[in-house]
């Protein structure tokens, strides 16, 4: 029996029945993997030590929730003993001593990391190009790309090779390749997630999540995910509910906010047709709709595009060729070592961010950008806070369109930019918000993104799953090698 | 013309934390270069700094003690620069909201009082250590000091001398010993200074372009390298030039200042507020606690060894200034009650030795009970004051219990007095002319027959006992 396109719920089924032996069913993963190598999903396999997971769960059975459920962990969390890239040459030889949490807290729960996932390097870009490892396919058509950063991730879930994968997301990059992958996924609450172990990019934006084919499948893996972690700070210690439990409960009366400041006219026909599809679906199944005013909202790419460039300068001075990762071969002097080193290991987006950054961070500066930023961003989560009042969930599209070609948006950063409007405004927020399979365009997915009041995952769960549960378009699957 | 200096400090003190500030790892000194290093030390990707709430207590008491001002919320900021000994790129500090606001302390120089404002005192991680002589056209680099936690304490503009700026260190390190949050340890660095020197004509109220001499870390070398400061400083503005803005270190063999790096050549720290640390909050029962639980300080101390010990000022001030020696007289009074007689001994024969000695007395094999041992032998009569200073001296050569050595040397005094006024009977008969003459009117005589008796007595005898058997056979 195939185990291509199965969700967690269907393998967890399978595994309990004895339909198929863990090592049945991680061989088939890694048969998958390597019939679908094409898509250059993965970075670095972990086969014998998943064969040997997997084997121990065959003979002294697991009652951990996710036991021998095979996730591809995207390559920006460190796993102890297991090559960690961040999809640059700049860590192209690094192996972490330590595992994140998050990684610790699923493989406690019983799921086998079987890879690491391709991704934008060091989480920056929107279609996985900027990957030292090279571009990831899409599934669903041949050159386009998968989105990003968690491209690596969607692709193999996309492509049903793993029913899960983790991705993290700092200005839209889970639900941006969801939508452009055609699969789930879920950035949770700021501070949900440790973010303990997760190699930093914008340490105030970055959180961790889940990319599935179901939400339901999402609910079962932030139920592990999430912990309080005395090792990051920012990590909420709020009680975590079961986000499974009241997925199924109806959605009559179900408050969603359309945000009047997104211009929809600007975006394709399609994406609207698409996009009026699903609010029609949700008021069938007896949701009200409700126009909300996020005024500053227009502000949130340019606000984004200050303060993640000057955290991730600052957060990625440490790649300085001294203590881990790539050296340059005879520096002449320290000057030229961190010259050659950062020249030599870095790419051009992450080079073009720490230089963004480092200028708004520098004296005379500081205030015309990056607290000026700060201000803009406190207005913006104002103006979530007051739309909440009014609404449960906000709705949008999660991207401008389907997936593009690779080398399609040219040497133009600002048009790659751009791809996270809808994204951008939750991180700036610390929301919750996920992206799900709404529609296709051209044969290509899209998502719709919906946006969560504070710590309420599973109030977008509930609404996410009840359109999973009516309709099929998170059931299409690409054409891929089986 | 007459030229008025002005002069800052920036004191870092290291706080005696057994963990760094934003990790496990060990503070201790002098271990196996990059054996205290953890993960968050060696500034690992995805690594996180969590604050180190002890090192928040320590900075809150300095802060009590020098009437500053606890802002009870504070943040932590990043300082970005290239560095191999600064593992993250960065350091992490509190530019915007420091812990300690402003406060001041009062330091005495030539008898005069002054009080010296502090602006502020934050937190801050150290780097690790740069070792340049030890590989051949390489350079190795220990992490051990990485993230140990240290105190900066910056002074207002306001020292106008060498002297007052040693007085005003000294007396930050005694408020940082007695707080119990620094070892004091200035050859282990364990406070060092940046010293911001700038000279103007008297009278102006526009201050001069400064140069700040960094890392300095011992009395003799802030004084010397502020005296040289001053004179270049003076002699470049006499010849008509201007002072250059910039960073110097003191070369202490040269005894001179010479150019680190102008203010051109600058790094742009780039600040920003460090994303992975929360505000720190400390809750008014945290404050309140912290403030019941301030140990003494030593004006207090002064204050007190006057008023209920009745000490001299001038005993009081000298006990009171070292932790060690107040330590040491508190101790001795709570087993003997003869507080004039301990504090003699303190500012006397113990300072004597410290200073043949040139060391402090936690340096010294002089433990507080010894000591508060050798004052209860005198006070119960078992030894005499002058045997006493024979006692001492052999404690302070080989650090050996006192009554070992008063038995082991056999040098219990002699109180039997019926003993003693046979031998002083028999020294009066064997030197009949010396008797003669004393009796005749020579009263320094009376000296020649106590020397006797304790030449007879190999000094043991009470003085006093010996005294007044003599007086009383000789009359």
């Amino acid at each position: 029996m195939s185990i291509q396109f199965k969700t967690i719920k269907q393998l967890g089924k399978m595994l309990n029945n004895k339909e198929i032996s863990h090592v049945e069913l991680i061989q088939e993963t890694f048969s998958l993997i390597k019939k679908n190598n094409h898509l250059n999903a993965f970075v670095t396999l972990n086969e014998q030590e998943s064969l040997k997971k997997a084997e121990i769960l065959d003979k002294s059975p697991s009652s951990s929730s996710l036991a021998g459920i095979p996730i591809a962990q995207k390559d920006l969390f460190c796993t102890k003993d297991l090559r960690t890239t961040c999809g640059s040459n700049m860590l192209s030889n690094f192996i972490p001593p330590y595992s994140a949490t998050v990684i610790e807290n699923l493989e406690n729960a019983g799921c086998i990391s079987v890879g690491k996932t391709n991704m934008d390097e060091f989480a920056m870009g929107s279609s996985n190009e900027t990957s030292f490892y090279g571009n990831v396919q899409n599934p669903w058509g041949l050159n386009l790309v998968p989105g990003g950063s968690s491209g690596g991730s969607a692709a193999a879930v996309a492509a049903g090779i793993v029913p899960a994968a983790s991705g993290t997301d700092t200005g839209g990059s889970i639900r941006q390749p969801a939508s452009l992958c055609g699969i789930t996924g879920l950035k949770p609450t700021y501070g949900r997630i440790s973010r303990w172990g997760m190699i930093a990019f914008a340490s105030s934006l970055d959180q961790a999540g889940p990319m599935a084919r179901t939400a339901e499948d999402c609910a079962l893996l932030l139920n592990e995910m999430c912990s309080h972690d005395e090792k990051d700070t920012t990590s909420l210690d709020e009680k975590i509910p079961d986000f499974t439990k009241n997925i199924n409960s109806s959605i009559e009366g179900l408050k969603i906010g359309l945000v009047k400041e997104f211009d929809l006219s600007k975006l394709d026909t399609d994406v609207v047709k698409v996009f009026e599809e699903s609010k029609k679906h949700y008021e069938s199944l007896g949701a009200k709709f409700v126009e909300v005013s996020l005024p500053n909202i227009s502000l949130s790419v340019p606000t984004y595009y200050v303060v993640a460039p000057a955290e991730c300068s600052s957060n990625l001075s440490r790649f300085d060729g001294v203590k881990f990762g790539k050296r340059c071969e005879n520096p002449k002097d320290l000057e030229e070592l961190y010259i050659k080193t950062r020249s030599e290991g870095f790419g051009d987006e992450v080079k073009r961010r720490i230089l963004i950054g480092s200028y708004v961070l520098s004296a005379g500066f500081y205030d015309a950008y990056y607290k000026k930023a700060q201000q803009v961003r406190r207005l913006i989560k104002n103006d979530f806070d007051s739309a909440f009042k009014n609404v449960d969930v906000i709705m949008s599209p999660t991207t401008r369109g389907a997936a593009f070609e690779a080398g399609s948006k040219g040497d133009d950063p600002i048009q790659m930019y751009l791809e996270d409007l809808f994204t951008i405004p939750a991180n700036l927020a610390g929301l919750p918000a996920m992206s799900i399979p709404n529609g296709m365009i051209e044969k290509k997915p899209i998502g719709l993104q919906l946006i969560g009041n504070f710590l309420d995952e599973s109030t977008l769960l509930r609404a996410a799953h009840n359109y999973q549960i009516t309709t099929d378009w998170h059931l299409k699957t690409p054409e891929v090698m089986s | 013309m007459s030229w008025e200096t002005v002069i800052g400090l920036e004191i870092h003190v290291q706080l005696s934390t057994s963990s760094k500030l934003f990790s496990g790892g060990s503070t201790a000194f002098g271990a196996e270069p990059n054996t205290h290093v953890d993960l968050i030390d060696l500034g690992l990707p995805g690594v996180l700094p969590v604050a180190n709430r002890g090192a928040f207590h320590k900075a809150i008491r300095f802060g009590l003690a020098t009437n500053s001002i606890i802002n009870q919320t504070s943040t932590f900021d990043r300082k970005n620069y290239f560095y191999p000994d600064l593992p993250k790129g960065y350091q992490i500090t509190q530019m915007a909201l420091p812990i300690v606001g402003k406060g001041f302390i009062k330091i005495e120089v030539d008898g005069q009082e002054k009080i010296i404002n502090i602006t502020r005192a934050h937190l801050e991680e150290d780097a690790g250590k740069s070792i340049h002589d030890l590989f051949d056209g390489e350079t190795g680099v220990d992490l051990n000091r990485a993230g140990t936690p240290l105190l900066e304490i910056v002074s207002e503009p306001e020292i106008s001398n060498a002297k007052e700026a040693v007085a005003y260190f000294k007396a930050i390190r005694q408020i940082v010993t007695f707080l119990d949050i620094c070892d004091g340890n200035m050859a282990q660095g364990s406070m060092r200074c940046d010293v911001n020197v700038s000279v103007k004509k008297s009278g102006e109220t526009k201050l001069g372009t400064r140069a700040e001499i960094k890392n300095i870390n011992s009395f003799k070398f802030i004084e010397k390298a502020i005296n040289y400061e001053i004179d270049r400083q003076i002699k470049i503005l006499e010849s008509g030039d201007s002072v250059v803005q910039e960073t110097r270190l003191y070369d202490s063999i040269k005894n001179e200042t010479r150019s680190m790096r102008s203010k051109e050549e600058a790094n742009d720290y780039r600040y920003f507020p460090c994303p992975d640390l929360l505000p720190v909050v400390i809750s008014d029962d945290e404050l309140k606690e912290i403030r019941d639980n301030l140990p003494e300080l030593p004006d207090e101390k002064e204050k007190r060894y006057v008023e209920e010990s009745k000490l001299d000022y001038s005993e009081a001030k000298i006990i009171a200034s070292s932790k060690t020696m107040a330590n040491m007289f508190e101790e001795a009074c709570a087993k003997t009650k003869d507080s004039k007689l301990i504090a003699n001994w303190l500012v006397g024969d113990i300072s004597a030795l410290l200073n043949k000695d040139n060391i402090d007395l936690e340096e010294s094999k002089l433990t507080s009970n010894n000591f508060a041992m050798l004052i209860e032998r005198i006070s119960d009569k078992t030894i005499s004051g002058k045997i006493a200073k024979s006692v001492l001296e052999e404690v302070w050569e080989t650090g050996d219990d006192v009554d070992k050595i008063i038995e082991s040397k056999g040098l219990v005094q002699i109180q039997d007095e019926s003993l003693l006024e046979t031998i002083a009977q028999n020294i009066i008969d064997n030197n009949p002319s010396q008797v003669e003459a004393y009796r005749g009117g020579k009263d320094k005589l009376f000296g020649f027959f106590v020397g006797q008796v304790m030449k007879e007595t190999q000094g043991k005898a009470n003085p006093q006992s010996v005294n007044e058997i003599l007086k009383k056979l000789l009359s």
